[in-house]
């Protein structure tokens, strides 16, 4: 079990939280309509193996979106 | 050689002593007709049905590790077609009857024991959703069946009497073509008989990045140099990503831990296979008496194959809630693999951005069953450049069109 620093409410256990994956880079006005490049934007990942940055929600707590680094490879979480 | 009751016979006398090796450990040639990127049970069937079906005569299958050593080593084996999508339900339904086969397709015993499926019911929504189901299973002839709940339990005797449960149960399916496998010997009998018409299964022979020239594939480049070959196909599972950078491009895949556990063997008491939907939690027993227990896959990203404690403490807590029975027995084993979960949940079976390589990935939680017929629709796709009729939904393009196919049938599905 994980244990995530909640920058509100502290340490608490992973099965609070909900992971909301690595960032996603947003479309600007230029991609418009063009559905390949849509498609890269909102499904394809870098699927990180190593120290990522990600989203992670705090569904049973103050429910406050933040940031972390987390290493894919060892789930330890990065300073 | 032919396995059957006279060579068994025959190697008994000799104290099976001078049984043949199942397959050669070929040398890496500099250049192959096809590379199949991957020695797991996709890989390796599709290298079977390229040589069967489609006469192409130099095919390497490359591994890092060992083959079968991947997801096809590490998952609970249920073979199954009640998914959601009715593409899906088809493609699946096709796997099964492939399945039925096997054993006598490759001369090797798969110990395909098609037991059946009982899901339990415990939501009104759940129960909308699985007769819809039933509907159009019909109609494409999937015997699929509703049981009150008194059915269900003369059906499965350890499931507990009507008892004051927070979600008790309502209803039942039944799924009777639904079965299990052992997954080595998927992986050992399509390695065999590929052998047998000539394709090299190089192991402990790691792909690390694939050459391309301008849009076109040229070749792989290994742990033991330089392979040159028109067609590549990608059967990597939790791997994906890493391959696709070398190549170029981004695949809508993450890797997560999806985990399993075994309990100390019993006397047989479950002839069936367990789900239990509202729970992501499923469980069959084995022949050799172990509970083989799944949960749901892990809620993020990870390549650390190990699975997260949350998991199993709410596996074993649908499953006690419904079979109190099981409360003392004790789990033997815990282990968990990383799997390649779609975006939408359904598999990508499809060509690449590249010209030549080819994808079969993001099988997530499920791709055991797919193995026999996702060898035959990689196949057709590796050999004909077009998709074949059963895995038209399975295309990339899905994506660029707006069009993910999502599945909530597998277990990987727990928002
Ligand atoms: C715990 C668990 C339970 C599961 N339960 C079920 C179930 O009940 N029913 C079901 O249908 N499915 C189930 N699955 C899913 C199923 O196991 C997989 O979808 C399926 O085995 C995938 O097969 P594959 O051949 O695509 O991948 P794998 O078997 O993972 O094979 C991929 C191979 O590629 C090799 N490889 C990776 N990268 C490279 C590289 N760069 N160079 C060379 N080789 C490489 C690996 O060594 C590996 O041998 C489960 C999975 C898990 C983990
Ligand atoms: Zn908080």
């Amino acid at each position: 079990m994980l244990v995530i620093a909640c920058p509100f409410c502290g340490p608490r256990a992973e099965n609070e939280f909900l992971c909301g994956g690595e960032p996603v880079r947003r479309p600007d006005a230029a991609t418009g309509a063009d559905g390949a490049a849509l498609a890269e934007l909102l499904y394809a990942r870098d699927n990180v193996r190593g120290p990522q940055d990600e989203f992670w929600w705090h569904k049973h707590g103050c429910r406050a979106w933040f940031r972390i680094r987390r290493d894919t490879r060892d789930n330890r979480i990065l300073p | 050689m032919r396995y059957s009751i006279l060579s068994l016979a025959r190697n008994a006398l000799s104290g099976h002593a001078h049984w043949p090796r199942a397959w050669r450990d070929p040398p890496l040639q500099p250049a192959y007709d096809a590379v199949i990127v991957g020695a797991g049970g996709h890989g390796l069937a599709t290298a079977y049905h390229l040589a069967r079906d489609h006469g192409l005569s130099r095919i390497a299958v490359l591994d890092k590790g060992w083959l079968g050593g991947g997801n096809t080593a590490r998952n609970t084996v249920t073979i199954r077609a009640n998914y959601l999508r009715e593409p899906s339900m088809r493609f699946y339904a096709a796997g099964i009857r492939l399945w039925e086969e096997l054993s006598r397709t490759l001369n090797y015993n798969v110990m395909f024991s098609q037991r059946g499926q009982i899901d339990l019911i415990q939501t009104w929504a759940k129960l909308r959703d699985v007769k819809r189901r039933q509907a159009a299973l019909r109609l494409i002839g999937v015997p699929f069946e509703i049981l009150t709940p008194a059915q269900a339990r003369e059906r499965l005797p350890l499931l507990a009497p009507e008892a004051p449960v927070r979600l008790p149960v309502l209803a039942a399916s039944w799924h009777p073509t639904a079965g299990v496998a052992r997954h080595d010997a998927v992986a050992w009998g399509y390695a065999r008989a590929a052998d047998a018409m000539g394709v090299d299964i190089v192991q402990n022979c790691e792909v690390r990045s694939i050459r391309r020239e301008g849009d076109r594939v040229i070749g792989v480049e290994t742990a033991r140099g330089f392979v040159a070959t028109p067609r590549v196909a990608m059967c990597v599972s939790a791997h994906a990503g890493d391959l696709a950078a070398t190549a170029g491009f981004r695949l809508p895949i993450e890797t997560v831990p999806l985990q399993a556990f075994v309990s100390e063997p019993l006397k047989p008491m479950l002839d069936v296979i367990v789900n239990i939907p509202q729970f992501a939690t499923y469980f069959s027993q084995s022949d050799k008496g172990e509970l083989v227990i799944g949960g749901g896959a892990d809620a993020y990203p990870s390549y650390a194959a190990r699975g997260s404690f949350a998991v199993i403490e709410e596996a074993v807590a649908a499953m006690l809630s419904l079979f109190p029975a099981l409360k003392r027995v004790r789990m033997l084993r815990q282990w968990a693999g990383s799997i390649d979960l779609c975006h939408d949940i359904t598999p990508i079976l499809s060509p690449a951005p590249v010209a030549g390589l080819s994808l079969s990935v993001g099988w997530g939680s499920g791709g055991f069953k797919a193995i026999p017929i996702g060898g035959v629709a990689l196949a057709h796709l590796v050999a004909t450049g077009a998709p074949h009729p059963l895995a038209e939904h399975l295309l990339l393009s899905r994506f660029a069109k707006g069009r993910p196919l999502f599945e909530t049938a597998g277990a990987s599905n727990r928002l």
